[in-house]
């Protein structure tokens, strides 16, 4: 834990994440013809999100969402849609690790860019679920085998 | 509370700052700061004749309960009835028979939902409830009605956060074809206090059993089965400042004994061949295997410190406090507050909704000043869902809370507004 509180504070809640929340990037729905849509809840909070994908050519064309959440949760899911925009699905699943990396205290933040701003989430624990949901809509969305056992986004 | 026992009142004002001593965990300090426990109703700490009592158990009297002959054994069955008898005196009880000692409150209410409803009812049967049910006491219908094709039905929930009772009539909720009527004592969420001698008399006028989820209401006051009328009343031990993992189902004894137990095995028989076996005496043939007996006994010990501090007082003391919270957080700007309005009946905890601050968030800052709050949806998601939240934040009071808790949980709320730029 960091050494004062408000210090643990200002790591977890970084300006880019109160950006973020404040100011939703890619809301919506996407229809028609190749849109994927997942909604995913968070038992343990009621947190829930509505992630549309379409993937043309094998790349991530556009993504959006629509939830209710706390700051964690809608901004993790805004930096998402961000990131994730124009990358293969390997691409993406491979990204989705790093960050998982990240909140397991482990990976190379440095190498996430935006999504960094997310780092302070490893100290809290029981906030990884926040920042997981969206990422855990994406891999069901794209037919990942992580989407099994992600338990309605309980895991990490 | 609706069914206050008459106790003597005590004549010394009730002080806070004394019996925190009792409870060595409020010593804790969070993130550098003095520990504001301000989540009694997920759970409440324990006073030291509890953690005392539990301990002598085990360190002096350990052994399984009703079957040995040897002294340990008699110390350990005499420690463990008198519990019952006990618990059964502290719900107003003559004694200890309607006492069924199980896990927790959730397990009370499954056994009288299969042990009783399952093999009773038929299609066409009703079960009443409230939508401000925990889901302990809506899951486990919601499954007895799948299993029997009984229908579930629901008293609504005004925005007051009162039931609406004249729908019980109006709309044909309460009749014939209505077999049980469980609701919350206290709703967890709202705080509501809901009407449970009128709904217990309602109930026993139709031939229904009544069920009482008194998890929010034991803790906070006197509770009286005879008062309140009603077949089967569920508690926590853990949240009533006893040990987790006891939880007691108070029955009253013609049901119990009209009831087939749930689960086979030691303790609950009388006689077993190999193709069959009779059953116990009520309680104990719904307690199979070896029971939490230190559990019990620091239940007993719970019992017994809340009514030597006074439980008329315990609650004037949380209903001030519940008072200042609702007058401090009314005053935050953004704030709504969930539940009945000031005058009427409120239990001792205040859930709302801060505009721009997710709960999770606000009680994450709160956190980190050392104020325990919850955040989520409190078990009770198709309330949430009335409320028009995905989650609120809750305070909920015990007798060890102070004033001065009370204003730092207020403050904090403020700062966090400005933290989250709301």
């Amino acid at each position: 834990m960091p050494e004062t509180p408000d210090a643990a504070l200002e790591e977890l809640y970084r300006e880019v994440i109160l950006d973020h929340y404040k100011h939703p990037r890619n809301r919506g729905r996407l229809d028609g013809p190749g849109a994927e849509a997942v909604e995913l809840q968070n038992p343990t909070c009621g947190d829930e999100i509505r992630l549309s994908v379409r993937v043309q050519d094998d790349r991530l064309a556009d993504l959006r969402f629509e939830g209710r959440g706390c700051s964690i949760s809608m901004a993790s899911a805004s930096l998402m849609t961000e990131a994730c925009r124009g990358l293969t699905r390997d691409e993406a699943v491979a990204l989705c690790a790093g960050f998982k990396a990240m909140l397991a205290g482990a990976g190379e933040p440095e190498r996430l860019g935006d999504l960094a701003a997310l780092s302070g989430v490893a100290q809290f624990p029981v906030r990884v679920k926040c920042a997981t949901l969206g990422w855990n809509a994406l891999l069901r969305a794209l037919g990942g085998g992580a989407a099994a056992g992600d338990g309605g986004a309980m895991d990490a | 509370m609706a069914a206050v026992a008459a106790l003597p009142p005590k004549a010394a004002p009730f002080d806070p700052e004394t019996v925190r001593a009792d409870f060595p965990i409020l010593e804790r300090r969070v993130h550098d700061r003095p520990l504001v426990y301000l989540d009694n109703a997920a759970t409440t700490q324990k006073p030291r004749a509890v953690l005392d009592a539990e301990d002598r158990f085990y360190r002096r009297h350990n052994a399984n309960v009703h079957r040995a002959i040897h002294t340990l054994g008699n110390e350990a069955t005499v420690a463990y009835e008198q519990a019952r008898e006990a618990v059964g005196r502290h719900l107003g009880a003559a004694d200890g028979r309607g006492v069924v000692f199980l896990r927790n409150a959730t397990e009370a209410l499954n056994l009288v939902a299969w042990a009783w409803a399952r093999r009773r009812l038929r299609p066409g049967d009703e079960i009443l409830l409230t939508p401000m049910e925990h889901h302990s006491n809506l899951v486990p219908w919601q499954m007895v009605a799948r299993e029997t094709g009984a229908r579930l039905r629901f008293i609504p929930v005004g925005p007051d956060g009162a039931l609406e009772m004249d729908a019980l009539d109006r709309d044909g909720l309460l009749g014939p074809r209505t077999r049980v009527v469980a609701f919350a004592h206290c709703s967890n969420v709202l705080g509501t206090i809901t009407p449970a001698e009128e709904l217990c008399r309602r109930a026993r006028a139709v031939g229904a059993v009544s069920v009482v989820d008194a998890a929010q209401s034991v803790p906070h006051a006197p509770v009286d089965v005879g008062r309140l009328g009603c077949d089967f009343l569920a508690f926590s031990g853990h949240k009533t400042y006893g040990p987790m993992g006891v939880g007691v189902l108070w029955g009253r004894p013609e049901r119990l004994e009209a009831m087939e137990p749930l689960f086979g095995g030691g303790e609950m028989i009388l006689k077993v061949e190999l193709e069959s076996a009779t059953w116990n005496e009520v309680p104990w043939k719904f307690e199979a295997g070896t029971p939490n007996v230190a559990g019990a006994v620091g239940l007993a010990a719970a019992c017994a410190y809340v009514r030597d501090l006074g439980q008329d007082r315990i609650a004037a003391h949380e209903a001030a406090l519940t008072r200042l919270a609702l007058d401090g957080l009314g005053d935050c700007p953004g704030v709504t507050i969930h539940g009945p309005g000031p005058g009427s009946p409120r239990g001792a905890l205040v859930a709302w909704s801060a505009d721009g601050v997710h709960p999770h968030d606000l009680a994450q800052y709160l956190d980190q000043e050392g104020i325990a709050i919850r955040a989520g949806h409190h078990c009770a998601q198709p309330l949430m869902r009335q409320l028009g939240v995905v989650a609120t934040a809750r305070a909920s009071f015990g007798l060890y809370n102070t004033a001065a808790e009370v204003e730092a949980l207020v403050g904090a709320v403020r700062r966090a507004r400005e933290f989250f730029h709301a």
